[in-house]
């Protein structure tokens, strides 16, 4: 389980990536279950055997003190990690029982099916909003028969369609920081992902934006699995139905302290350096 | 700090029955108006030179001018400096020139994009394991950049030349119907093709360099936001290394097409001048203004100078147009993305 799997970026694979309607696809929230998950940085092992199992219809969120891993970690969730010059790993993670990183697997059609919400906001500034709502769609030739619907479906769960309806076709850019974000999440709703990971996404938003995004998190939960990274102890609280506490002490590599639902995490968890860290006391 | 200089602001008068802007003043220091100066002299210097060389190509042209008239020398297609009734201008020159950079840019700019995206996106981390590719492939295309232009003419002259024969026999025997393709003996050398392929290897490490560096500086979190959307690799490329870096491309590409305008060495060494209308791309012979210039300097007498002088007014001008059109094709690209 240890040994380090040399990731290669591209791995010649045949996936079955469908290329259907994308209407017709029937909307599914995924199941992702990682098993001894370690990850390396030139050689250096920040993270340790992280096993964490992320419900359907749940949104579970990662906490812990700065730099234990939780971002790596999320990376590992859709490859994203294995584009970082010198980054390595090893583990399992499947997403409905399928190993993301099995040889005849896509990085391509993992990242298309387990979405990402960076903590700053980064829509495609050459674009116009619709664009930029579209591009997972152009990316990755989907056809859909109806582009406006799409549109206003993926800006409406994302809660952004009123503040933006009768502007499309201006720049992605000419937003403020929270409506980029907002964008965002449309961007990567529109191409209906099993899973979406979203790395504190409301770090750099204020307290109206950072309401709008958890409203829309707990909208979507449904019909697409969540799983987020916040140093917010409150939005952890309020957003997450499970939590994994992550700790790195004294240099050593991150791991998994304890995980449980948010409810007993915050109340009575069994660990008491998590009763410290969700109480602000340490980190 | 001593302030030893002031400035004012003075924003528009505002509505007298609104809100008033204030007046603002900046004060600076010493140092920061030292530092003013010099940048400012030093700003200003360049456009001096500039206009200087300008008046001085002018001046010495004069007498070409006067004796040719300005359309007549754009206009003539040969170049008689001395007998009896001389008569030149830089007709068959001015469109080598173009042509000849047409043919360069054709050239350079696919393989220097190429170049510059591979070296960027695709090279491995290390080559055998050991070298770092990147670093390896940057300095080698510096490098390139930096070898005289001479050497790639005499280059041009004992290898490029052969192995074009075949590409320019193919051109002429399937594409003779194009005008300027076709060839009236089966001589394929010394041709403007060939000059005009020399010229474009020789500034493609300009462009592939200055390209490189334009990829290089694409925001990372962009990139990341079309990888995570499931793109591949040719979809960063087109959807957001492109887009980001259209500005800067074609402020490479510009660059390389000032040199291609103003090679002479390479150019004179592959083509011996002829006069007349530069209609064959594919057989010998053919004109350029750097290497007429490069070609007739020091004979032809006082009107011959001013003629070569008054060519070299019209190839500054080229360059200056070359580059205030690109300028502003930069700005037009900057503004929209802001
Ligand atoms: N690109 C990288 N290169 C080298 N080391 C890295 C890189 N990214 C992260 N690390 C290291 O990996 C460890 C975990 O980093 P990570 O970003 O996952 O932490 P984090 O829990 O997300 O922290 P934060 O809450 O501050 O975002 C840290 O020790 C960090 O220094
Ligand atoms: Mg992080």
């Amino acid at each position: 389980m240890m040994t380090t799997s040399d990731v290669t970026t591209d791995a010649r694979k045949v996936a079955s990536s469908s290329a259907a309607n994308l209407g017709e696809q029937p909307i599914t929230a995924g199941e992702l279950n990682a098993t001894g998950v370690c990850a390396w940085f030139s050689g250096r092992l920040v993270l340790e055997d992280v096993d964490l199992f992320m419900e359907r219809h749940a949104v579970t969120a990662l906490i812990g003190p700065s730099g234990c891993g939780k971002s790596t970690f999320l990376r590992i969730l859709n490859r994203m990690h294995e584009t970082i010059n010198g980054a390595q790993l090893a583990g399992t993670v499947e997403l409905n029982g399928e190993d993301i990183y099995s040889p005849n697997q896509r990085a391509t059609w993992v990242r298309r099916h387990i979405g990402m919400v960076f903590q700053r906001p980064n829509p495609f500034p050459a674009m116009s909003i619709e664009q930029n709502v579209l591009a997972g769609l152009r990316f990755n030739r989907i056809k859909t028969s109806s582009k406006a619907d799409l549109v206003e479906e993926a800006l409406t769960k994302a809660g952004l369609w009123t503040e933006v309806k009768d502007r499309l076709s201006n720049m992605g850019g000419a937003l403020s920081g929270g409506q980029q974000q907002r964008l965002c999440i449309a961007r990567a709703l529109a191409v209906r992902p099993s899973v979406l990971l979203m790395d504190e996404p409301c770090s750099a938003l204020d307290p109206a934006s950072t309401l709008r995004i958890e409203e829309t998190i707990a909208d979507i939960k449904e019909e697409v699995t969540v799983v987020i990274v916040t140093h917010n102890m409150q939005q952890a609280n309020r957003v997450s139905d499970n939590c994994a506490f992550f700790l790195s002490e004294n240099g050593k590599p991150g791991h998994i302290v304890e995980v449980g639902s948010t409810v007993k995490m915050f109340s009575a968890p069994n660990d008491p350096r998590t009763l410290d860290y969700v109480n602000g006391r340490f980190g | 700090m001593t302030i030893t200089e002031t400035e004012e602001h003075r924003p528009a008068e505002g509505d007298a029955a609104g809100p008033t802007p204030i007046k603002i003043t900046v004060r600076r220091s010493r140092t920061d108006v030292a530092y003013r100066r010099i940048a400012w002299t030093a700003a200003a210097s360049t456009f001096v030179i500039l206009v200087l060389i300008g008046v001085f190509l002018y001046i010495r042209a004069r007498p070409a001018f006067e004796y040719m008239g300005y359309w007549g020398f754009l206009k003539t297609q040969v170049w008689n400096v001395s007998g009896v009734h001389p008569s030149f201008g830089v007709g068959s020159a001015l469109l080598g020139t173009l042509i000849l950079a047409m043919i360069s840019l054709v050239v350079a700019v696919p393989v220097s994009i190429a170049c510059a995206l591979f070296i960027n996106e695709y090279a491995p981390r290390k080559i055998l394991g050991f070298f770092p590719a990147k670093g390896l492939l940057t300095s080698m295309v510096d490098l390139m950049a930096a070898i005289p232009s001479v050497i790639y003419g005499l280059w041009g002259f004992f290898v490029l030349q052969n192995s074009m024969k075949g590409l320019s026999r193919w051109l002429s025997d399937y594409f003779g119907f194009i005008p300027g393709f076709k060839v009236n003996t089966p001589v394929y050398t010394s041709s403007l093709l060939i000059a005009g392929t020399l010229v474009g290897i020789m500034i493609m490490p300009i462009i592939t360099a200055l390209c490189r560096e334009v990829f290089s500086l694409t925001p990372l979190g962009e990139r990341e936001g079309a990888v995570a959307l499931g793109a591949s690799r040719a979809r960063v490329i087109r959807d957001v290394v492109f887009p980001f870096s259209k500005g800067g491309m074609i402020g490479a590409i510009m660059l390389g097409l000032g040199r291609a305008l103003g090679e002479a060495i390479a150019v004179s060494i592959i083509i011996s001048l002829t006069f007349g209308p530069p209609n064959h791309l594919l057989q010998p012979g053919g004109n350029s203004i750097p290497a007429l210039i490069a070609d007739r300097f020091g004979s032809g007498g006082k009107l011959g100078a001013a003629g070569l002088l008054a060519a070299g007014l019209v190839l500054f001008f080229i360059t200056l147009i070359v580059n205030l059109v690109a300028a502003n094709i930069v700005r037009r690209q900057e503004k929209k993305r802001a």
